[in-house]
């Protein structure tokens, strides 16, 4: 049995109303106009425990709603879930008990208090017995570097060693899942390397399932085995970062350096993206026109300096998605 | 009881460390103390009639009241008002604990640690330096015996619990209202009037008297402070601790159905 089940998952929100202006806040007393929003339509998916599964979506896609199910604080309105078969939102207490939740935008540690202090509230908030926190609370330092921040109050922390203290605190009660929700946001470049190969250990050496949501394509494409896209409250897509590219754009680039930037290539098959001066971006199918053929022809006919061959970034691919989702709408 | 009592531990240590804030209420509430003094010792001054309590009487219930100020349930908690505005209140149900339990905690540790620092001083002041500068009839004398302190002592305990059960369920209600600009003034002016802070109840005329024994309030400030200066007999205070444990009981209930349908009213809507 799959270690999350999700089945017909759907949810509503009611969104009041109000028409602008004072006449319009006038009518809103007497008349209560209220929409129905659809965040969730029939989601189904299952994932199996030690998975590093990315969930993404455009802006009020139905991440979140997901994820706050999932971890036992919205109840749906129709369909089934089931975390290691638990119902989160029947035995909410319990259910959070064994799951760690980040939020990348908040934090769960005490802003006055001094990391160690909010780690040591953390050991008797989850009930963590002694030893075992003693344990968790080592390896954890010593994976995500945190000794040097153990003394300083939250507040004083910059945010990728806030969000390092956050990935640890929320693993200290050696959760079988945790959910990431934006954990790279507002990180700079450093820091997200950090981040991202921090969840890989803790999915790869202590057998975390992990559930990333993010809107960063390079911690999807870092990390994550399976995609899945969610637009619409629907899922879109969902199966392996190749799968996904192959369903949405097969195509591949070639960017070229000319000695001469005058030059022009005329193939067939191949689309010409943008010349920027003495580089050309080429895009073209790999299926249709073999790379190294492609190549070869562009080589007899005229000087290069350099070239390279890319796939189409995963933001194209899914900005495409998305494009073609509310074209379908 | 042990991830709260950490909590509490935690949040009573946080409460400490805001000593600018002690120190400038302190000073208010000193000033305020003399102030109302002068107006009752104008008051008594000015009659011949027989009072329904002696001025001796009045001053412990002046100085107490300006001691315990900040034990008084007449406002609410920023974060948690802040939390429910935001909606962010939903992630506090991500730590296994009870809701009710780790706010009313949150409000126990605001009250006593915030009050813990302004009232020792005020106390060591109207206690002692007051009778040492010569101001014998403005000073705070101690309770007429040991039973009369020690019941004192455990009437405070129950103000403090009485006052974080009103205050929770308070929290509770904004789960409503959303923004606390309603709840929280109205609150204030009951708990400062109802409970005899502003003037002590038993100089408010007869009339008035059922209504406040009504309410829950006179067990917030009246009760402890008259059983301090000895003004209830013994025989009737136990039937007042009784009182003041009832409402403890009464409105943790309150709290606690009011924030458990909060709870659910959060994860069917979302916040």
């Amino acid at each position: 049995m799959p270690q999350i089940e999700v089945i017909n998952l759907s949810k509503h929100f009611h969104v009041s109303e109000h028409s602008p202006g004072l006449k319009g806040s006038l009518k809103g007393f007497l008349k209560y106009k209220r929409s129905k929003v659809t965040a969730l339509d029939e989601v189904s998916f299952s994932i199996e425990k030690g998975e590093l599964v990315g969930y993404i979506g455009p802006n009020g896609a139905g991440k979140s709603t997901t994820v706050k199910i999932l971890s036992g604080i919205l109840v749906p309105d129709e369909g089934e879930c089931l975390v290691e078969g638990r119902v989160p939102w029947k035995e909410r207490v319990r259910h959070v008990g064994k799951i760690g939740v980040v939020f990348g935008q908040r934090t769960q540690l005490w802003w006055d208090l001094p990391v160690a202090e909010s780690f040591a509230l953390l050991k008797e908030i989850y009930r963590i017995p002694d030893e075992i926190f003693r344990q968790n609370r080592k390896t954890l330092v010593e994976l995500l570097d945190l000794d040097p921040l153990l003394s300083i109050p939250v507040r004083q922390l910059s945010l990728g060693q806030r969000m390092r203290c956050d990935i640890a605190a929320a693993l200290l009660h050696q959760p079988s899942i945790l959910f990431l929700d934006e954990p790279t946001i507002g990180l700079d470049a450093v820091a997200k390397l950090a981040v991202r190969d921090i969840i890989r250990k803790i999915n790869r050496e202590k057998g975390v399932t992990v559930i990333l949501t993010t809107h960063d394509m390079d911690d999807i494409e870092a990390l994550c085995s399976r995609v899945m896209v969610i637009g619409q409250g629907r899922i879109l897509s969902d199966g392996t970062l190749t799968d996904l590219r192959e369903r949405v754009n097969r195509e591949r680039r070639l960017i070229i350096d000319l000695v001469d930037g005058d030059s022009t290539i005329n193939e067939p098959g191949v689309r010409l993206i943008r010349k920027e001066g003495h580089r050309i971006y080429l895009a073209y199918d790999p299926e249709a026109v073999p790379t190294e053929k492609l190549i070869s022809r562009i080589a007899s006919s005229c000087k290069i300096r350099d070239l390279y061959v890319e796939n189409t970034p995963i933001e194209e691919i899914i900005a495409q998605l998305y494009r073609d989702m509310e074209y379908r709408r | 009881m042990k991830p709260y009592l950490a909590y509490l531990q935690a949040r009573f240590g946080l409460m400490l460390q805001y000593r600018a804030a002690a120190l400038a209420g302190m000073s208010t509430q000193f000033f305020w103390g003399f102030v109302k003094l002068m107006i009752f010792e104008a008051f008594f001054n000015s009659t011949a009639a027989p009072m329904p309590m002696e001025f001796h009487q009045v001053v412990a219930y002046v100085w107490l009241g300006q001691a315990f100020l900040g034990l008084l349930p007449w406002n609410l908690d920023r974060d948690i008002q802040e939390m429910i505005k935001t909606g962010s209140v939903a992630y506090e149900l991500l730590r296994p604990l009870d809701l009710y339990g780790v706010w009313y905690t949150r409000t126990l540790a605001w009250r006593t640690g915030a009050t813990l620092l302004r009232s020792i001083p005020l106390l060591l002041v109207s206690g002692i330096l007051l009778p040492l500068i010569g101001a014998e009839k403005w000073s705070l004398s101690l309770p007429p015996n040991f039973i009369y302190g020690g019941l004192f002592a455990l009437s405070m305990i129950m103000v403090i619990l009485l006052s974080s059960a009103i205050t929770t369920l308070a929290h509770g209600s904004l789960m409503w209202t959303i923004s606390g600009e309603g709840v929280s003034p109205i609150l204030g002016a009951m708990v400062t009037i109802f409970s005899g802070m502003v003037i002590p109840l038993p100089l408010f005329p007869d009339w008035i008297q059922p209504l406040f024994s009504l309410l829950p309030f006179r067990a917030l400030v009246d009760v402890p402070f008259r059983i301090y200066s000895g003004s209830i007999p013994l025989a009737e205070v136990s039937r007042e601790l009784l009182l003041q444990a009832a409402w403890i009981v009464v409105l943790v209930a309150a709290g606690r159905r009011v924030i458990g349908r909060g709870i659910k009213k959060l994860v069917i809507q979302g916040g």
